[in-house]
């Protein structure tokens, strides 16, 4: 989807505000908003593809404005309440109450399941790879452009890259496939290949910075062969 | 299958108070925790993790052998991911690694556009500016600029800049190159010469 999200290329967003000795938690609440991730991937809430899809269709002012982890937040509970495993209503009537009573604890709770779980998939991932037999269209050196068109449901084809020629860098086997299984429909793995992309093709000889390139990776139905003429223009 | 819709606004008032996040965290949280999604012991020791274990000083380590050691470099450049694994380094987010090396041609950097993705295994979790939308944006379109602007970091123009956007479940990250009169130097000593930044690309390494 053209989302808010896809920001690459995007100006008037200031400048990085880094924070000298930055902790890894700011506030309590990030720590159990970080768990959104593995426990509900665990319980069947979504994938890290939805997952992602998920923190996209937040309304484009509550992206850009809140802090990182409620976008964790938000798509743990857009999924929980879409799949009927999270009651709204519940949701709502809860958080009214730790708004007026915003000291009182949790009750401590212990599943070394969940612990040995959690030790686990820090250890060990979840890899998006998938054996595949299927034959690569396209080989290292190769000059490509990225489709155009704009899908309205989840893509990783950033804006900035589409239409653009490129060259193959690396091949890297096949994966699941972020258009289909991070709109619900399969993995469908497809090889995966980083594109080597010229600053000047990117945004335009005169915008461009001197002597810059950009690493992209594509699916291969991102791509097709590029052809020479429409390539060198760009 | 999920519907690509913009979700409602009913407050329409970003950001919201804090204290309103809080308590809606905590209220999933109490929820989860009584359908059996999660405890309060996994979410601590998950965050725990993250906090004192999976760091930025993993990610050292790997450089200092690196630099120390020319063969290992060799097959860090060549298979990221399984030159972690000697040393016992990989996992969640790191389960397909690419090492990117620095030269006295080549400067490397890494962001991620359309989300956070970050080389967890080896850095920790990213820093805040890293997931802000200044970075994710500019770092493409302007690298040299943010570098020197907002980093304080020069990259001259004969130094070709590339920019590595996470796009996919790869995770790139950046090997730096070996301080200037670091010889000699233990492989300990040389990772404390390595910072968080030079393993992203927005920084230098430590002088000796």
């Amino acid at each position: 989807m053209n989302g808010v999200h896809d920001l690459g290329g995007t100006d008037g967003l200031g400048p990085v505000v880094v924070e000298e000795n930055e902790p890894v938690w700011h506030a309590e609440w990030e720590k159990a908003a970080f768990c959104m991730f593995p426990f509900p991937f665990a319980a069947g809430f979504f994938n890290v593809d939805m997952f992602r899809h998920g923190i996209e269709q937040m309304h484009p002012a509550h992206y850009l404005l809140s802090p990182y982890y409620e976008h964790w937040v938000h798509t743990a509970e857009h999924f929980g309440v879409q799949s009927g495993k999270l009651d709204p209503e519940e949701i709502e009537k809860r958080t009214r109450y730790y708004i007026e009573h915003p000291n009182e604890p949790l009750a401590d709770t212990k599943n070394p399941d969940f612990v040995a779980f959690a030790e686990g998939a820090v250890k060990g991932g979840v890899s998006a790879r998938r054996e595949s037999d299927l034959k690569p269209r396209f080989a290292v050196g190769d000059r490509v452009r990225v489709r155009e068109g704009s899908p309205k449901d989840h893509t990783r084809r950033a804006r900035y890259v589409r239409g653009k020629p490129g060259v193959i860098e690396m091949a890297h086997g096949t994966f699941v496939y972020p258009d289909s299984v991070g709109n619900g429909r399969g993995d469908d793995p497809q090889h995966v290949y980083t594109v080597r992309f010229d600053g000047a093709d990117l945004w335009g000889e005169e915008h461009a910075e001197p002597n810059t390139t950009v690493y992209f990776d594509v699916w291969e139905p991102y791509i097709e062969p590029a052809t020479e003429t429409k390539g060198a223009t760009r | 299958m999920t519907r690509s819709e913009i979700s409602p606004s009913p407050s329409a008032t970003y950001p919201r108070p804090e204290a309103e996040i809080a308590a809606r965290v905590k209220a999933l949280e109490s929820i989860m925790i009584e359908k059996g999604i999660m405890t309060t012991d996994a979410v601590d020791r998950f965050a725990e993790i993250y906090e004192n274990e999976v760091g930025p000083q993993l990610g050292a380590s790997v450089v200092a052998k690196a630099w120390a050691d020319p063969e290992f470099k060799q097959r860090l450049v060549e298979d990221g991911t399984k030159a972690c694994a000697e040393l016992g380094i990989g996992g969640l987010q790191g389960e397909d690694m690419v090492v990117v090396e620095n030269t006295d041609t080549v400067h490397n950097v890494i962001v991620c556009t359309l989300c956070s993705c970050y080389p967890w295994p080896v850095l920790g979790l990213p820093p805040n500016w890293y997931k802000q939308p200044a970075y994710r944006s500019r770092m493409v379109r302007e690298p040299r600029k943010v570098l020197r602007e907002d980093f304080g970091y020069d990259v001259p123009d004969s130094v070709e800049i590339r920019v590595w956007d996470s796009s996919s479940e790869m995770r790139y990250w950046v090997l730096p190159q070996r301080p200037a009169g670091s010889e000699g130097l233990s492989e300990k000593d040389l990772a404390g010469l390595v910072t968080r930044d030079s393993m992203i690309g927005v920084g230098p390494t430590k002088s000796p």
